[in-house]
């Protein structure tokens, strides 16, 4: 299996981490890790590329998507723990001349 | 303890890293000409833009102002100003300012001369004359706080943010400590990270650049969504997407980051030059590489370091590129684009200073004449400046 791949999460107020690993699958084992070195294992929901994100715990859809401390768009739909968060659940709040 | 780099001192006092001769078309209807001039002559690069003509007064004020700032930058030691005739750009004013800036600078006149072949034989002889005036020129020691490094990320991906960025941020706070100046732009890519801007500039967020910050951005929004549509179908771009970032906001906030943690001094506009300014700058520029990277070189820049995790090979003619990978994978398989690697910071092998570090080492050595990969390959073509108005 070798080592538990890590999924960053930047800022404390953050509720995504970022996993820069190949191979993460649906059901993948990792280790949340916070700037304290905090670690916290989390089984993966979906396949998630290299340098993409999961959600740290559950998010409510209308709830903020956080990191580095700052908000970086919205769910839009409910999100569980593990998830991979994208442009799939999330939507952008900024230069929407949709809206 | 100083710094210094070997440059080419100026007859304004400024210190260029290179010395090349620059063949400005004042109109895109001259291109072909110019290009036969600098393919003929060893030393010489081109801005091939495409403006100049049926534009309205302001834009074509702006064209005239960044030619001539591009033919003031240290880095060209003598210029050759193209024109066609007819052109809306003011030809002899880009001409007449540069050569009263002390520097070799002649004009040709392609419909007076008699048409192409003429206009580049002509050409072809004032750019001979004009590398061999300046070749002969040495290099001197100058102050590291002579330097003006612009700054700037492309093709980004969630690594850009976490890697590469924070490396030209610690580059960007050292420079800024050593009393040079450093320029940052992408207007565009503050947004939903415009009130960090703002709570660094001078005077803090409710002072007069602070306001500003946050009024170039509302401005940049405001034309996207003049549009009508969700800026998310060109902003992130697919490959910022594909590399996990999901939203401008997200962008931003990681594109940020390269600009560190000094206060900032103020906003210059797209065609602004810096003249004694020091510390932190904003110059108001979109993303894009042509015009931006115009906007930077007409800033008076000698240098540009440039962030990427997806891998963006571009340079600019008369300003070296030096690119950061913050992406492990991509700088393998681009190596013969990328300078350096910060991917090693996402791999856990080095920390943000130890590559900083390395960063700020290749800087001064790229700024006394080792060129970038960009440089080697002349992998710098593309060049456009960014107007307001239709063309008309």
């Amino acid at each position: 299996m070798g080592e538990l791949k890590l999924a960053l999460r930047v800022d404390d107020l953050d509720n995504v981490a970022t996993i820069f690993a190949e191979g993460i699958s649906d059901g993948t084992l990792v280790e949340i890790r916070d700037k304290r070195g905090g670690a916290d294992p989390v089984r993966v929901i979906g396949d998630v590329p290299y340098g993409h994100k999961i959600a740290v715990r559950d998010i409510a859809c209308g709830e903020k998507i956080m990191k580095y401390g700052e908000c970086i768009g919205a769910a839009d739909r409910d999100i569980a723990r593990g998830e991979y968060v994208h442009i799939h659940n999330m939507k952008a709040l900024r230069g929407r001349g949709d809206l | 303890m100083g710094y210094t780099f070997q440059g080419y001192r100026r007859p304004d006092g400024k210190f260029g890293s290179r010395n090349l001769v620059a063949v400005i078309p004042s109109t895109i209807c001259v291109n072909d000409v110019a290009q036969a001039i600098c393919r003929q002559v060893q030393g010489t690069i081109g801005y091939f833009h495409h403006q100049g003509c049926c534009q309205l007064p302001s834009d074509l004020h702006r064209v005239t102002t960044v030619l001539t700032n591009l033919g003031l930058s240290p880095n060209v030691g003598a210029a050759l100003i193209v024109s066609l005739g007819c052109e809306g750009t003011d030809h002899q004013y880009i001409y007449e300012t540069i050569k009263a800036s002390g520097k070799p600078c002649e004009i040709i006149h392609v419909q007076e001369l008699g048409g192409t072949s003429r206009g580049i034989q002509a050409g072809v002889d004032a750019a001979q004359r004009l590398v061999m005036a300046i070749s002969g020129q040495q290099r001197e020691t100058a102050d590291i706080s002579n330097l003006v490094m612009a700054i700037k990320c492309g093709g980004s991906d969630t690594t850009s943010g976490m890697a590469s960025n924070c490396v030209i941020g610690y580059v960007a706070d050292k420079l800024v400590d050593l009393g040079a100046t450093v320029v940052f732009g992408e207007t565009t890519e503050f947004l939903g990270g415009e009130h960090i801007l703002a709570r660094r500039a001078v005077g803090g967020e409710n002072g007069p650049v602070g306001q500003k910050i946050y009024e170039i951005v509302a401005n940049m929004e405001k034309r996207a969504k003049a549009i009508g549509e969700d800026m998310r179908g060109g902003q992130p771009t697919p490959g910022n997407i594909a590399g996990g970032l999901s939203s401008i906001e997200e962008k931003s906030l990681g594109a940020i980051v390269k600009s560190g943690h000094r206060p900032i001094q103020g906003v210059l506009e797209y065609c602004d030059r810096v003249a004694d300014q020091k510390g932190l700058w904003i110059k108001d520029a979109p993303g894009r590489e042509p015009e931006i990277l115009t906007g930077m070189a007409a800033t008076g820049a000698q240098v540009l370091m440039f962030s990427t995790g997806r891998g963006a090979p571009q340079g600019y003619p008369s300003m070296p590129v030096i690119k950061i990978c913050g992406n492990p994978i991509t700088y393998e398989r681009m190596c013969h684009d990328m300078d350096m690697n910060a991917g090693r910071i996402i791999t856990g092998e080095k920390t943000i200073e130890q590559v900083g570090e390395e960063a700020f080492e290749k800087l001064l050595r790229v700024l006394s004449g080792e060129m970038t990969k960009n440089e080697a390959l002349s992998y710098f073509g593309s060049v456009d400046i960014f107007c307001l108005g239709p063309v008309i």
